[in-house]
């Protein structure tokens, strides 16, 4: 039960339950409803499980659980924690949105970078937080990353980046969209140097994230059922006035057009990507 | 007299303004197309080729948009698909390969956004284009002359010079766009372009773009010989920098990184 107790949330707020409403009943341990099931999976089950449920389905997971979940014990050292956004094009709003999600999920922005070991193989590491904004890109996550890089270049470091994005922040305008060419010519840099560049896709990365440093990894993996695209499926359908085909955007669809490597179930995650470091030397 | 910036978002959208190929047929000499992505097919919302500029070759590229309806629909109304990236990357690569300057001429409302699109993996072919254009070994500049549609048009974008029309417009998303996401109403564009800083003005002073270009005299010969001559002398200066890429770099490292309070 180590194991249960160790990736057991402290709050609700930590198992993320917008995406599936928390079940407590009367007797008994708490559960989560499944979107896709539509079953109450037990929640200890599900923690055991890495939050995927035994239908298969991968619930969403907040960055900093994604990281325990991921890495040796231990051995994560975060990075550019002190990075955060100001409101730089003063978007009426924003601050005040941003003040309330920082005091909701704990986390100062939708990136946590650092350093870790999984399977005893050095990287660097950034995972994107779903319930952060929905992990979009403004001024501070493109410096983030790029500063993760520009850190993995100095120490030779491979980088392993899990994204769940729904795009640039458009609060801070313009300036979100030049992160996409900042944090891009930052991998190539990285790429340039002989450096590995791993980019897990969670569900969903879409937008200016897209179409930047998710699809410049030299292996992309993917979540089963994750969207992924450019264009928002709703902003196709109108634009198009066309049925969207079955499985539009989903990780299995990109798959078969030839856009990403593999689908790994969250299960083996942690073990592939051990593999895959060793067979780049940790670099 | 200064325009509210919605005003603006509508003169760039004009389909009188000057089309990316109005600009190289009037700046450029002996314009010869290249067509194709040499993937798929050939992308009729991006135009590009090889030309001459005060007697030495440059290769260019422009998105166009079309100015009648029947050029409009032609050219997908200036929205580009995957293929159009490739094929302004791989002219770029031809350009770094034989050693001539780049120029792009940019108006697009965004990448567009489509089932084949999608399944061609429009956001990959972006990425790319960022990544490959960081470290091109020829000088690049890339003019925004109407509209200049978040990724779509980022994606001719990361180049040592980026000027802008007076008048055109550089968002990360359309007015409407941002008026559905905030209030759930599209007529609301006019608030939401004010609070975008999407202006020639905005982009200079957040350090987005060096140059803003007068359109007095829009279209008149006047008006393409200024920026004949404002091209001619940024190539040369550019040509002799030995640190194109390393400055290519910092040009973008340093957007956004002063605004992240770092305590």
């Amino acid at each position: 039960m180590a194991l249960i107790n160790f990736l057991k949330p402290k709050n609700q707020l930590e198992e993320g339950g917008r995406t599936a409403a928390l079940v407590q009943r009367d007797e008994g341990e708490p559960e989560k409803k499944c979107p896709n099931c539509h079953k109450d999976i037990p929640l200890s089950r599900l923690w055991a499980n890495r939050l995927v449920c035994p239908c298969g389905y991968h619930f969403r997971m907040k960055a900093r659980q994604r990281i325990k979940m991921l890495v040796d014990k231990d051995s994560f050292r975060e990075l550019f924690a002190e990075m955060k956004a100001g409101n730089p094009l003063n978007f009426p709003g924003y601050k005040e949105k941003a003040e309330n999600v920082r005091a909701a999920s704990g986390e100062e922005e939708a990136v946590i970078c650092g350093l870790a070991k999984i399977g005893r193989q050095k990287c660097c590491l950034f995972v994107m937080d779903p319930y952060f904004m929905m992990g979009s890109m403004g001024s501070a996550v493109g410096e983030k990353i790029t500063s993760l890089f520009e850190y993995a270049i100095k120490h030779r470091l491979a980088v392993i980046g899990f994204t769940v994005s729904g795009g640039a922040r458009m609060q801070e305008g313009l300036l979100s969209l030049m992160q996409m060419a900042k944090t891009s010519a930052a991998v190539k840099r990285h790429s340039d140097a002989g450096l590995l560049y791993l980019a897990v896709l969670t569900d969903p990365t879409t937008g200016g994230v897209t179409a930047s440093f998710a699809m410049e990894a030299d292996i992309i993996l993917a979540e089963p059922g994750a969207t992924v695209g450019f264009a928002g499926a709703r902003v196709i359908e109108q634009t198009t006035r066309k049925s969207l085909p079955k499985g539009f955007q989903k990780s299995e669809f990109v798959l078969d057009h030839g856009f990403i490597d593999a689908i790994v179930v969250r299960t083996n995650q942690k073990k592939m990507l051990a593999e895959i470091l060793k067979m780049h030397n940790g670099c | 007299m200064s325009l509210i910036p919605y005003n603006r978002v509508k003169l760039a959208r004009d389909s009188e303004r000057p089309t990316g190929l109005d600009y190289i047929r009037h700046i450029f000499k002996g314009f010869m197309e290249f067509h194709g992505d040499r993937r798929f097919a050939d992308d009729h919302a991006v135009v590009g080729g090889i030309a001459r500029l005060d007697g030495s070759p440059v290769t260019v590229i422009a998105i166009e948009k079309g100015h009648t309806a029947k050029e409009r629909a032609y050219r997908n109304f200036g929205a580009a698909h995957p293929e159009g990236y490739r094929k302004a990357l791989r002219l770029m690569k031809q350009a770094e390969k034989f050693g001539r300057p780049i120029v792009c001429f940019i108006d697009t409302s965004g990448a567009y956004c489509g089932i084949g699109a999608e399944e061609r993996g429009q956001g990959q072919a972006i990425a790319e284009n960022l990544m490959e254009m960081s470290t091109l070994c020829v000088p690049v500049i890339s003019i925004l002359i109407g509209e200049g549609g978040s990724g779509g048009a980022l994606g001719l974008a990361v180049s040592d010079r980026v000027w802008m029309l007076q008048n055109a417009v550089y968002s990360v998303i359309s007015p409407e766009g941002c008026a559905s996401i905030l209030w759930k109403d599209a007529s609301k564009a006019e608030i939401a372009a004010a609070r975008l800083k999407l202006t020639a003005e905005d982009a200079k002073s957040l350090g987005v773009i060096e140059r803003i270009l007068s359109e007095e005299n829009i279209g008149k010969k006047e008006f393409y010989e200024r920026i004949r001559t404002l091209l001619i002398e940024e190539i040369g200066e550019l040509s002799n920098d030995l640190d194109l890429v390393g400055k290519r770099y910092e040009r973008f490292r340093r957007i956004g990184a002063d605004v992240v309070n770092k305590e």
